[in-house]
């Protein structure tokens, strides 16, 4: 454990690899997260089955890669049927809590993830899987740095992704209408939005950012059909450290979580990769909570 | 007062007489009585405190650790044990394995009691969803550290100690740990139930009707909610150690900190039974144990799909539960008597 971080601070190269993984990676992540910020802000739910939509996404994506189609098709395939499945999950189930208790919301979506789990694992297997692609690395410093092209490609694509749902929330006409059912429900319902519809779209949006996300993961890391919850929570961690519908904070939150990720994997192994996320859920919490409660204090 | 007592009694007679007339599906009974244990330590927190816990199970995989490690580490190397894994060359005497787990239990019922106090102090500050998460997290970061602990099996479990031959001990495997585990789960509907009534039960339900409110009322809210978690920590650091044991193995994801079964479990028995009432979580207990039998038994593979839906279908449909069911429906049986406006 120690000899690995001597290593790791004795080879500033190895700092370079760390960052630009965990950058990566964390703008994936910031891309759920940015979903369930999302709902979280629109509808007032929290979605436990985000990391599932991840997944499910993923596995789209290496359907077509393992029936010999090209798996950039699961760019644009993985969002439209997870947008599919949003819709049909809005109209099935999540309506008849979106006025309810949080609580509720956290539960029905535990409900919904285990079922798309065990789904999962019927229809594609219990085995980890993954999308290998072939297209080269970028070797930095002699070789010593290595920055495989997919994983770049990945992080343009999140900034993209970024980038279009900003201009799709400021520019268009249902952007404007979700912000305005954000901000005031009743409001906008009374100026002739269909708020029914505008969560039902919220969440189908939510669903197909996660399809993406989950594209770049089974291109860069692997996916397995129990693997949902750890992304679920690392998006919570994300819109609580950044706030919801703050989208330059969620990304540089993703981006540091990515990067506390890859370097505890570097130093402390992989093992403790998942232990370290739900600690440092636990923490971030707690620290909130001491910070909240010293406020409330000087209030009175 | 009077129906509450007579339930109390009828458990306790069929609890008494199930060694005797189904002596075959003892262990299975046993579960049940774990099951109560489980729903009513969660609808302490969920239902009287207006805490919605997801963690409870950490207390419970704690205490199931314990009883073991307790049990081996006392007579042998725990290192080597768990080094030997299933083929076992280390027997317990009979004394040595009731001394052992006897002191197990207690630790067991310590530590989980001692920590919730520790965690508590910062987790019980958070309200609400965060609330939920957080415990989801603590329940999920303890499988997962107790997955890499090499000494007490890592990943690949630990194996808890064999019953002594049979014959030298006067009573069989099974009718000890139904005897144990009935005498918990009866002594937790008490111990809760004079709670309840207690002054604590009220303070309890004034935090949960409106935390602030209460804080303004003078009310020391951190220690009443540290007191409630911490009762329900006890109760679940036992129940882990019996379950364990009767077990027989334990795994750090699939029986200790199973949040995908026991975690879950517990929240759907006392959201089933209606939450916040004992009663309801005994017979939210007593429904969900027989669904889940059955299941089981019956659709091996899909149990897990069904499991999903039912906690869906339960939350979205059927909130109030069993008891607030009947509650709307026969207010009488809970004393609410609506009384008739008087004609002139």
């Amino acid at each position: 454990m120690l000899e690995n971080l001597n290593i790791f601070l004795s080879a500033p190269n190895l700092w370079v690899q760390t960052i630009v993984n965990g950058v990566v990676i964390g703008s994936v992540f910031a891309l759920a997260a940015y979903g369930m910020a999302l709902i979280w802000g629109v509808s007032k739910i929290i979605n436990i089955a985000q990391g599932e939509f991840v997944i499910l996404g993923g596995y789209i994506t290496f359907i077509l890669y393992s029936s010999g189609i090209n798996p950039v098709w699961g760019l644009f395939l993985a969002p439209l049927l997870l947008f599919g499945l949003g819709l049909l999950l809005y109209h099935s189930i999540i309506f008849r809590i979106i006025k309810k208790d949080l609580f509720i919301s956290i539960l029905a979506t535990f409900g919904i993830s285990i079922v798309i789990q065990q789904t999962m694992n019927s229809l594609f297997g219990p085995d980890v899987q993954v999308v290998s692609t072939d297209l080269g690395n970028i070797s930095l410093s002699g070789g010593s740095i290595l920055i495989p092209y997919a994983r770049l490609i990945s992080f343009f694509l999140c900034i993209a992704v970024a980038i279009s749902i900003t201009l799709f929330m400021k520019r268009t006409k249902t952007g404007k209408a979700i912000r305005a059912t954000a901000q005031n429900p009743q409001a906008a319902h009374i100026l002739g939005i269909n708020t029914n519809s505008i969560y039902a779209i919220t969440f189908a949006i939510n669903a197909a950012i996660c399809g993406i996300a989950g594209f770049l993961v089974v291109l860069n890391l692997t996916i397995h059909p129990y693997t949902g919850l750890p992304y679920t929570i690392r998006s919570f961690m994300i819109v609580i450290i950044a706030g919801l519908g703050n989208l330059i904070g969620v990304i540089l939150s993703g981006i540091g979580i990515g990067i506390v990720e890859e370097f505890t994997d570097y130093t402390l192994g992989s093992e403790f990769r998942l232990a370290l996320i739900f600690l440092l859920l636990v923490l971030i919490l707690v620290i909130r909570g001491q910070v909240l409660k010293r406020r409330r204090q000087y209030l009175e | 007062m009077k129906k509450n007592n007579l339930v109390l009694l009828a458990l306790i007679v069929f609890g008494a007489l199930t060694p005797f007339v189904f002596p075959n599906y003892l262990s299975q009974i046993s579960f049940f009585w774990i099951f109560v244990i489980l729903a009513i330590t969660w609808d302490a927190q969920g239902g009287q405190l207006g805490y919605n816990s997801f963690g409870n199970i950490f207390f419970f995989g704690l205490g199931m650790y314990l009883v073991p490690v307790m049990q081996i580490s006392l007579y042998f190397d725990l290192g080597e044990w768990t080094a030997a894994g299933g083929t076992k060359t280390f027997t317990h005497q009979p004394a040595e394995y009731f001394i052992g787990l006897f002191a197990g239990l207690a630790l067991a019922a310590l530590i989980p009691f001692l920590v919730s106090f520790v965690l508590g102090k910062g987790i019980l500050n958070l309200r609400g969803q965060y609330f939920a998460i957080c415990t989801l997290g603590l329940g999920v970061a303890a499988a997962e550290i107790a997955g890499t602990i090499d000494v007490i099996g890592g990943g690949s479990g630990l194996t808890v100690p064999v019953w002594p031959r049979e014959g030298v001990v006067p009573i069989s495997r099974d009718d000890f740990y139904y005897l144990i585990s009935f005498i918990l789960a009866i002594k937790c509907i008490f111990f809760f139930q004079y709670v309840y009534k207690s002054k604590l039960g009220y303070l309890f339900n004034a935090i949960r009707d409106n935390e602030d409110k209460a804080e303004a009322m003078g009310i020391n809210t951190t220690q009443v909610k540290l007191l409630n978690w911490s009762f329900s920590a006890l109760f679940l650091g036992i129940a882990g150690g019996i379950l364990g044991n009767i077990i027989g193995f334990i795994d750090p994801t699939d029986v200790a900190f199973a949040g995908s079964t026991y975690g879950v479990w517990m929240v759907l028995m006392a959201i089933l039974g209606g939450k916040g009432y004992i009663w309801g979580a005994v017979l939210g207990a007593t429904i969900f144990h027989f669904f889940q039998e059955f299941f089981w038994i019956y659709f091996l593979g899909w149990q897990r799909i069904a499991l999903g839906v039912l906690i869906v279908i339960i939350v979205v449909f059927f909130p109030e539960g069993m008891m607030g069911w009947f509650r709307n429906r026969y207010p009488r049986w809970f004393g609410i008597v609506i009384e008739k406006k008087n004609e002139k």
